[in-house]
């Protein structure tokens, strides 16, 4: 028998075996850039040369067939350099200005967007859900089409006050990220343990140490060695799911999404901020879910018609202060919208600063 | 022949409207007669129905990998592979793209050749964890897959306990605002620690990503246990002909609305001939005016990195950005990169050694203080690192003699340099 292959620890790729010569021969002289119209980015670098970029919506998790049609159209419309952006966009380079409109006529008669430059909603960022992973409450992709649908024009144009970014995900660990908007599960209920199964798949000790307000407790259940919860001390965080199955913190009716609003991560203007909870209690309804989308679709109303240019969500309500938000939203402020988590006291107001 | 469709009527509804859709392309791959994954991929469909109807995931982990590595595949065993048999594996395979992202046609079609033959046919471009996520394949497979993948120059990305894929954004292979090399730090960080990314062994994930300014297209403050963020502390430049050029088009008014009354530390003043003063002392580097006035305004000349620690999600204390560690260095010379990878190396080996299990560095740096993690790994204070001072008096002052004149003695030190 022959010695098994090894792997060839190579690490991170390269990149510039596979970037578009203007790109690598310009690396480091870029000069400023214009967006000639949504969806295109022109860049001048400082010996002269232009590169357009011309960026498109896809769905994330593509077939091959799908994949290849891009590189069909990169390599017939465009130069066959591509790169993909942290949201999923795919951008066509070329060098060419004449190749611009040619490759966006064509990506749009094949379906696909093109926009999600400077001040629009571009491609939401999402998790997995029931498509792959293993702890998920929704099905994030899902979710995410059926607003994309929805949002499809505020894709195509730029016409909000500064960019959109919104993001998905389909627990509360939030691996979607902070966005301008997130949607996120939101879990109700403790979870559900199947005693029969604690003492063979979990390790015990680690489950109650995953717990971040120690309700869980190591106990026999019918002569079996399991784990207990102490109902009002969780939380219904859904952290010892993961290491734990058998502690089935998915429900059907009572994990819910909700929406955090504000989550900004550049340094432009203000520090980079986390987002904050505005509504609860929506239905995880696919496959379309409606409701989501009608809350969605307010809020980026609202900021569209009252922000400022330039201010990112964050900015918006730091300027128009919360209790406006609220109003302006029709979304109910409720008891569970005031942090007792750690450091609550600095989201408190300690003055009298207040809007009439 | 194949088995037959299962019946899918919510899926089927998100074949509809102008969006790309997903749906259409896993049906694609279930259509498609005679391939190895048609099977797989049609029992992907009715086993995700089935999720939509009951709103619950039927995934489970396990134990799945590739020779010479405990990580970097995500083992996927269906709970309800009695109804669904042909996907009872979907496994994936997290594999790191090249630093930017950049691609050309052939090296995807070489990458969708291989998953036609040994996956799925799926491919997400890209995870949130920042690796292209080969989707779908069996356990018979994934070596195969790794190795044809590995041959043509890919590698394994992070999972579990470990290094993670980092990322990087595009910077200066098109970005005006690209104050650092972000290809060159984000493959010297990551390609430093492969023993640590490819062998969990630490307490929990460590990520590192790269934004070439303070924009942070990456999230880097939020996500990353180790943020190198590019920037400058000369001034910024200012083309006054094209600030004259911008105010005339767009008007005084919109310019002090929108640009001057923004800058978050009043550093900006339009003049009345239309040209701009920077109060450079005072300038925070948000990049706002930048942003705006791209023609015009223009990051210094004097580049290095704001580095800060400790970004993550949630889990399992709460949302944590990462801080302020090293406000500036510069990144010239192969001395500067070497003092980088170190800084690196004794985070993570104090990280390894010190850490609880599944704590991240910015929940060890909050256990612990700030001050002990930099005593630690061997950083100064610096006002830099905070906000604002303590403002609880209840704190043990022994030594403040010698830390004062220990601050003295830095400043002395940083004034010789300087006149050197």
């Amino acid at each position: 028998m022959s010695a098994p292959r090894m792997p060839i620890e190579s690490g991170v790729p390269d990149p510039f075996q596979y970037m578009h010569p203007i790109m690598a021969r310009n690396f480091g002289t870029w000069k400023h850039h214009e967006r000639p119209r949504p969806g295109v980015l022109c860049h001048t670098s400082k010996n002269g040369e232009k590169i357009w970029t011309v960026r498109a919506g896809t769905q994330r998790q593509m077939d091959v067939y799908t994949i290849r049609k891009l590189c069909d159209i990169a390599d017939q419309y465009g130069e066959g350099y591509v790169r993909f952006t942290i949201r999923s966009n795919i951008e066509f380079l070329v060098g060419d200005q004449s190749k611009v409109d040619p490759l966006i006529q064509k990506l749009q008669a094949e379906g696909f967007p093109v926009g999600g430059t400077g001040p629009s909603v571009t491609m939401i960022s999402h998790t997995q859900g029931w498509l792959h992973c293993d702890i998920p409450g929704t099905d994030a992709s899902g979710v995410v089409k059926a607003l994309m649908d929805e949002l499809y024009e505020e894709f195509i144009n730029e016409r909000m006050p500064n960019r959109v970014h919104i993001t998905t995900s389909c627990c509360q660990i939030n691996c979607g990220g902070q966005g301008d908007i997130a949607i996120n599960i939101q879990h109700t209920k403790p979870p559900k343990i199947n005693h029969d199964l604690v003492a063979n798949v979990c390790e015990r000790p680690t489950v109650v140490a995953r717990c971040p307000v120690a309700a869980i407790r190591p106990a026999l259940v019918n002569g079996k060695p399991s784990l207990e919860v102490d109902e009002k001390k969780c939380m219904c965080c859904g952290a010892c799911y993961p290491p734990c199955p058998p502690m089935q913190i998915n429900d059907p009716v009572h994990s819910k999404l909700a929406i955090w609003v504000g989550g900004n991560h550049s340094n432009a203007r203000g520090k980079p901020t986390f987002h904050k909870l505005v509504a609860a209690g929506i239905p995880n309804n696919p496959p379309r879910w409606t409701e989501v989308a009608a809350i969605v679709k307010q809020i980026l109303r609202v900021y569209k018609a009252d922000a400022k240019d330039w201010e990112r969500l964050s900015d918006w309500v730091g300027r128009i202060g919360w209790p406006r938000f609220f109003e302006l939203t029709e979304l109910p402020f409720t008891k569970f919208h005031i942090d007792n988590w750690r450091g609550a006291r600095r989201s408190l107001n300690a003055s009298t600063h207040i809007r009439f | 022949m194949s088995k037959p469709m299962h019946h899918t009527p919510m899926l089927d509804q998100l074949e509809s409207g102008p969006w790309p859709s997903f749906i259409t392309g896993i049906k694609r791959l279930a259509k498609d007669e005679g391939k190895p994954y048609q099977d797989m991929m049609i029992d992907l469909l009715g086993q995700l129905e089935h999720s939509y109807e009951t709103r619950k995931g039927y995934w489970k982990g396990g134990t799945v990998g590739v020779i010479g590595y405990g990580g970097g595949v995500i083992p996927r065993f269906s709970e309800v592979a009695s109804k669904f048999p042909a996907s009872k594996e979907f496994h994936t395979l997290r594999i790191q793209p090249p630093a930017g992202m950049h691609y050309t046609t052939q090296i995807i079609r070489q990458l969708c050749d291989i998953w036609e033959k040994y996956g799925s046919g799926l491919i997400a471009f890209h995870g949130q964890s920042g690796d292209i996520m080969f989707q779908g394949t069996t356990s018979e497979n994934v070596q195969a897959a790794f190795d044809a993948m590995n041959e043509i120059g890919f590698d394994l990305g992070g999972a579990g306990p470990a290094v993670r894929t980092g990322m990087s954004c595009v910077g200066s292979a098109r970005c005006e605002h690209s104050c650092a090399n972000e290809q060159k730090i984000h493959r010297l960080m990551v390609n430093n620690f492969l023993d640590d990314m490819h062998r969990p062994a630490l307490p929990y994930k460590f990520k590192f990503k790269v934004s070439g300014c303070p924009n942070d297209c990456m999230n880097a403050i939020e996500r990353a246990d180790m943020a190198i963020i590019g920037t400058w502390r000369d001034d910024i430049k200012v083309n006054q002909a094209e600030v004259q050029a911008y105010v005339g088009k767009k008007g005084r008014k919109y310019v002090i609305d929108n640009v001057i009354s923004r800058c978050p530390t009043h550093a900006l003043s339009l003049n009345d001939d239309s040209t701009l003063t920077v109060d450079n002392r005072n300038c925070v580097r948000c990049m706002h005016c930048i942003n705006v006035m791209t023609k015009a305004l223009d990051v210094g000349d004097d580049k290095g990195v704001t580095i800060l620690m400790g970004g993550k999600r949630t889990l399992k204390i709460g949302d944590l950005m990462g801080t302020v560690v090293i406000p500036f260095m510069k990144l010239e010379t192969q001395e500067d990169y070497d003092r980088l990878k170190e800084i690196a190396e004794s985070t993570i080996n104090f990280f390894a050694e010190n850490a609880l299990e599944h704590e991240r560095t910015g929940e060890m740096i909050e256990r612990i203080g700030l001050v002990n993690f930099l005593e630690a790994i061997g950083l100064e204070v610096d006002p830099n690192m905070v906000s604002e001072p303590r403002q609880s008096s209840y704190v043990r002052m022994d030594g403040w003699d010698e830390e004062a004149a220990k601050w003295f003695a830095r400043k002395a030190e940083e004034k010789t340099a300087k006149a050197a």
